[in-house]
């Protein structure tokens, strides 16, 4: 483990210092901003799911995470208009969760679980072979990050590509995630979780 | 003693079991007909506790006795479900989900019932998309069939159930960082008490469970508290789902009667270390509880033997390391996950974890004297009971453990990363340990 001196920080952004000259920025007005139609109705129908709309922030976020590729300034404030609530309320929230990023890392998510049942099976070296894959074939707008146990140790050393649960992987699955990725294809079919044929190689539930 | 008979996953590979009509098929909802329609609420509290159902969320508390102590009064009162799992080496509870989500949502309304809640809640982290999804679409045919919402079955009794995402922090499944994330906050842990069953979500009073805890209610009042504690120890009655991970050749979840010998689930159910390699130490319930050895092996895996073993049964996760993994790179591998999911709230557990993490990278680039493994553990003791919340513990008891089983590893290694740096400090080469410890022979 002695390239943790490389990890990506803990806490991305935690020593971007802040501007005091600037005014707080105050909650926006819906009539100023334009909000995409569908993003405020599903912003408004979270909402209403809870006692306190505030409830919502994180589904919305996820939501508009999704429209946007990120939690852009437009992002925040959109939500925020919806939610009424400030910006600042909403990027303290954003900052606290690591699904959701106030940099524009990519609109493609891929999560190498390196956490401590995968680092029994050697889960750096899939993660290794993924990043350098991607920087090799130039992959694009996509994020690769070693994330902390995905709850799938069963499937060990595993990945999440936008989602989808595959593993067992090995280091030499890195290519072909990488070119289903920039080809819009689902990667390794049959190996992942949600798959109706998956099994685990040795035969287990999962 | 291996189960006789499957419990929570019995029929979990009937394909469509996920949908309303296979699991009402399998008997589904008759549980919770007979709660709403044949027993009075305490009756259903008394059965609960009866059973002795423990939570396998971790704690390990009396599920019964929780929710009875949730206040009565016509207020709004809440169920929290808490599917965030994010402890290291638990899959259990996404098992549940995704191929049997209305047995949760089963329990959830007879949980409901007991605790008189009215809004209920499943917080899943949000990694878990495919459950989730899965989830949605259960609760919506359970919508659609009148089990959840208004006056359920024509009883007295209303229940709203939403499915509530994560966004990836392990430190949301503490309960109240659950809390405070669930009204749209950052998930910091709140100082207790209050407990959550009197002021919990909203302030009001509030039930908060494991999904797997959930899971057995529909199986304990359809056969009785009896029936549950048929199997298990005196104090850790019924089943558990244990997750079986690591260094073994059948990773996965296997049911297990509590009790039953832990050596029989890691080599027996999950098939042990590959060929030719020895059980180092095992975590026996996730990566917060201490580290057993070999000899452990013996004991029976049950909340009170775990306990007295120096450890804890936790969620129910066994992570089996075996003779090739450094003890240093797995230490430090735990101590960079707690530092990493810190809330930072607490001074000893924020800084604990970083200085952890240091200490022990330190070790592996030759630049620490045994002397320091005092320092470290003195950072553990220093944490342990300090802290809002167990995070912090979490770390500094296994990080503990390993330093008190494993120190003559720890000293060679400290030993070995100086010699491989000639005795200096290995910044001084401006370089770093050539053979990385992260890398243990395959
Ligand atoms: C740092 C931390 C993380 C936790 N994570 C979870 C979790 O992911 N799932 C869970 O059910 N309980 C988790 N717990 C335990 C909960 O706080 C709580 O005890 C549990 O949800 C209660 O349910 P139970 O009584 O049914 O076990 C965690 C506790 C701590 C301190
Ligand atoms: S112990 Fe750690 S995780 Fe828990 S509240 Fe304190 S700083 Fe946050
Ligand atoms: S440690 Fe990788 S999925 Fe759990």
């Amino acid at each position: 483990m002695s390239e943790s001196d490389e990890r990506p920080l803990t806490a991305p952004g935690w020593d971007r210092p802040a501007d005091l000259e600037k005014d707080p920025a105050l909650t926006p007005d819906l009539a100023e901003i334009t909000v995409p139609d569908e993003l405020r109705t599903e912003i408004e129908r979270l909402m209403s799911l809870y006692p306190d709309r505030r409830s919502a922030a994180i589904p919305a976020l996820h939501a508009a995470q999704a429209l946007h590729g990120w939690c852009s300034p437009e992002a925040i404030a959109q939500v925020a208009a919806v939610m009424r609530v400030t910006p600042a309320y909403l990027s303290s929230v954003a900052s606290f969760y690591d699904m959701l990023n106030e940099q524009p890392v990519g609109r493609h998510h891929v999560y190498v679980c390196t956490s401590v049942a995968c680092h029994l099976v050697h889960a750096k070296r899939v993660y290794d072979a993924i990043a350098e894959a991607a920087s090799d074939e130039g992959l694009e707008d996509t994020e690769v990050r070693e994330w902390e146990c995905l709850g799938a140790c069963d499937m060990a050393p595993m990945a999440s590509i936008d989602g989808r649960f595959v593993g067992p992987l090995d280091p030499s699955d890195a290519p072909e995630i990488v070119e289903s990725i920039k080809e819009g294809r689902q990667p390794l079919p049959g190996r992942g979780l949600e798959d109706s044929d998956y099994r685990l190689p040795w035969g287990g539930t999962a | 003693m291996a189960l006789s008979e499957l419990r929570l996953l019995k029929n979990i590979n009937e394909p469509g079991l996920a949908t309303i009509e296979v699991y009402e098929k399998l008997g589904g909802y008759r549980a919770m007909r007979k709660a709403l329609l044949e027993m009075e609420p305490e009756e259903v509290l008394h059965e609960l506790e009866g059973s002795g159902l423990r939570g396998r969320g971790g704690a390990g508390f009396s599920m019964g006795k929780k929710a009875s102590f949730i206040p009565k009064g016509r207020m709004d009162k809440y169920l929290c479900c808490n599917a965030d799992e994010s402890e290291p080496g638990t899959f259990k509870d996404r098992l549940l989900m995704q191929k049997n989500p209305h047995l949760l949502i089963e329990g959830i309304v007879i949980g409901a019932v007991a605790a008189d809640a009215n809004k209920a809640f499943i917080y899943i982290r949000g990694e878990y998309e495919l459950q989730a999804e899965i989830l949605e679409r259960a609760v919506a045919e359970a919508y659609d069939r009148g089990y959840l919402g208004d006056r359920i079955l024509g009883s007295e009794h209303s229940l709203s159930l939403v499915v509530h995402p994560g966004a990836g922090a392990y430190i949301c499944g503490e309960e109240t960082g659950l809390l405070d994330s669930l009204e749209g906050k950052r998930g910091n842990p709140r100082l207790k008490p209050p407990f959550p069953a009197n002021q919990g979500l909203y302030q009001g009073p509030t039930l908060i469970n494991n999904v797997e805890t959930l899971c057995n209610a529909p199986l304990i009042i359809e056969h009785g508290a009896d029936w549950f504690k048929s199997v298990g120890t005196e104090k850790s009655a019924g089943s558990k789902v244990v997750s079986v991970s690591g260094d073994v050749r059948r990773p996965g979840n296997y049911e297990i009667e509590l009790g039953m010998r832990a050596g029989d689930i890691v080599y027996g159910l999950a098939g042990g270390p590959p060929e030719g390699r020895r059980v180092k130490c095992w975590f026996p319930g996730g990566s917060s509880a201490p580290v057993l050895t070999e000899a452990d092996l013996d004991l029976g895996y049950d909340f009170e033997t775990m306990a007295e073993a120096g450890s804890m049964l936790g969620s129910g996760a066994i992570i089996v390391v075996d003779d090739s993994m450094p003890i240093v790179s797995l230490a430090l591998r735990l101590a960079e996950f707690y530092r990493h999911e810190s809330c930072g709230k607490c001074t000893p557990c924020r800084e604990g974890t970083n200085w952890t993490v240091k200490m022990l990278e330190r070790i592996d680039y030759g630049e620490a004297t045994p002397a320091d493994l005092d320092v470290m553990a003195d950072v553990q003791t220093n944490i342990i009971g300090n802290c809002l919340c167990v995070l912090g513990d979490s770390m500094a008891m296994p990080i503990g453990s390993m330093i008190e089983k494993f120190r003559p590893e720890f000293e060679a290694h400290i030993e070995e990363a100086r010699l491989r740096h000639g005795g200096l400090p290995l910044r001084a080469h401006g370089g770093r340990a050539d053979e990385a410890v992260g890398s243990h022979a395959a």
